[in-house]
């Protein structure tokens, strides 16, 4: 380190904020491509939790009764096509959570990618072109899964992977090796003896900026607490009962027993709800801290005034607090608490989108004062 | 870059860059087995208990059991190594921010990065063994990253500037 910014007169900086930021460079492209990439994944993920996830869960639930009860008839074939119903509809669930996650993921990514572009020791054009390379396969992995369920295994060379898969997986092989290339270009940079490189977006010490860092922290070092507390007391106990309900449905559906059939399946539900919001508010809890401190270090961009820099970073954090906490009450205020959990995560929406149209409200006004000095 | 700033960008690239690989690795040779295997010893289970095979039943669960027990801690695996890979690329981009003398930030740094390295592995190693070490590895491992991180909001908390 080089001592503080005041007093670093005479070190030579390469200071490059406006070139770091020029028109469809790396670090613009990564920028806004990664908050459009989570907002999308955010989007999807906010239209799935209110038009397919409960819809979904009551599908496995009438499947695996429907299965609990061929059982308990002595009906054979109905109980293997009842499974069968049962993998569907956890392939639709399990598809649609891997894109919203994967999408918000190499969302986050870019994002941190863009930041380090000034320690990336590699030519722009060469920079430009592996973002092009990571947006595409960060596009092409999301829409890949997403398409698993409905195209199954149509025309596959393979046996057990479809299409789809195959799509999926090249785009995040993509994203691998661009990743790896700009691992490579802070390697080089690092074995260097360059300037030290300034860059306004470490600079900055704004409210809003501070906000956002301290509540993003505080919420990762929640969700960790949370995951430790969660893996203490309730994994095990999950897995062990899991294996328990499931054993005592069969024992019961084949001692034809209705009434012990009955009460496993309500367990069963019970069991599946408790894991859920316990895991789901868990990941949201750290992905939104996360998402808090990337947008403290984008506040520079943020073309918007300082008061409203400060209320969209409190709503983001308003919302990053509401969606996880009503999701562990899901389970005992049912809708309403739902209904809030995904008010919250609409709130972070907001407040992201804001943020976005503040960055491209920036990057105009930068585009419009290079053609004045042209 | 300072050396607790190279361990925690570098060292955070490098683990993303890990996870992704043992994703793709897992999503093209593992998952859709190992999917098809829990389905199927499920549907086995109920089969049998359908034509009153009670120990039949029990044995296709168990199967189900050590299945499922498998996937969910590869699939962990794979999302705890980027997402804490991805942490310390974002406090690596910070790091200057952190209040503390250069010595203490290189330990907060290898604490964190340790402790990112271990708790996922000592996780995969349970699917190899059900003893005590793997899950020794993944509390000790949880802990370090834990207290490591606490230490570095205690940083932020009280922080001063410096540029790299």
């Amino acid at each position: 380190m080089a001592g503080s910014p005041s007093s670093s007169i005479g070190v030579n900086f390469r200071n490059m904020s406006s070139e770091f930021f020029a028109p469809l460079g790396a670090r613009r492209l990564l920028v806004l491509s990664g908050i459009g990439l989570i907002l999308a994944g955010m989007i999807f993920g906010d239209i799935f939790a209110v038009f397919v996830l409960h819809q979904n869960a009551a599908g496995v639930g009438a499947s695996l009764s429907a299965a609990a009860h061929a059982a308990l008839a002595g009906d054979a074939p109905t109980v293997l096509a009842s499974f069968q119903n049962v993998g569907g509809f956890l392939e639709n669930r399990g598809t649609k959570v891997d894109t919203h996650v994967h999408m918000i993921d190499f969302g986050y990514l870019a994002l941190m990618l863009a930041i380090l572009q000034p320690w990336v020791a590699l030519g722009e054009a060469l920079k430009k072109r592996l973002a092009w390379i990571f947006l595409f396969g960060a596009g092409v992995l999301p829409v890949g899964v997403f398409l698993i369920h409905y195209v199954g295994l149509a025309y596959s060379p393979l046996q057990s992977i479809g299409w789809a898969s195959i799509f999926a997986d090249s785009g995040g092989l993509l994203v691998l090796l661009a990743t790896l290339a700009y691992l490579m270009g802070l390697l080089k940079h690092s074995a260097s003896s360059a300037a030290p490189v300034r860059d306004e977006l470490l600079a900055d010490r704004s409210a809003s900026a501070r906000l956002l860092l301290a509540g993003g922290m505080l919420f990762v070092l929640v969700g960790f607490l949370h995951g430790a507390y969660y893996a203490g007391t309730d994994l095990y106990h999950h897995e062990a009962l899991d294996y328990t309900i499931l054993s005592q449905m069969s024992s019961g559906a084949a001692a034809i027993d209705g009434a012990a059939v009955e009460s496993s399946l309500a367990a069963y539900g019970q069991l599946q709800g408790d894991k859920a919001v316990k895991i789901a508010a868990h990941a949201h809890v750290i992905e939104f801290g996360l998402l808090a401190i990337l947008l403290a270090f984008f506040q520079p961009y943020v073309r918007l005034s300082e008061v409203w820099k400060r209320r969209w970073a409190s709503v983001l954090l308003l919302g990053s607090l509401m969606l996880p906490v009503f999701v562990l009450l899901e389970l005992k205020g049912g809708l309403i608490a739902g209904g809030l959990a995904d008010f919250g995560g609409l709130l972070v929406i907001i407040a992201l989108l804001a943020m976005w149209i503040g960055i491209l409200r920036y990057t105009g006004a930068l585009d419009a004062t290079r053609r004045e000095a042209k | 870059m300072s050396g607790a700033r190279r361990v925690l960008i570098l060292g955070g690239i490098a683990l993303a860059l890990w996870g992704m690989s043992y994703g793709l690795w897992y999503a093209i040779f593992a998952e859709h087995q190992a999917l098809d295997g829990i389905g199927a010893s499920l549907a086995t289970g109920f089969s049998a208990a359908a034509e009153r095979n009670t120990a039949g039943a029990q044995a296709a669960l168990e199967r189900y059991k050590e299945a499922k027990y498998r996937y969910d801690r590869q699939v962990d695996v794979h999302g705890h190594w980027i997402g804490l890979g991805m942490l310390l690329i974002v406090l690596g981009i910070g790091f200057e921010r952190v209040g503390f003398s250069p010595r203490i930030k290189l330990l907060l740094a290898l604490g964190l990065l340790s402790g990112a390295v271990l708790f996922p592995l000592g996780v995969l190693l349970e699917t190899f063994s059900h003893g005590s070490f793997p899950q020794a590895a993944a509390i000790a491992g949880s802990a370090l990253a834990i207290l490591s991180l606490a230490g570095i909001a205690l940083g932020f908390a009280g922080g001063q500037t410096s540029v790299e």
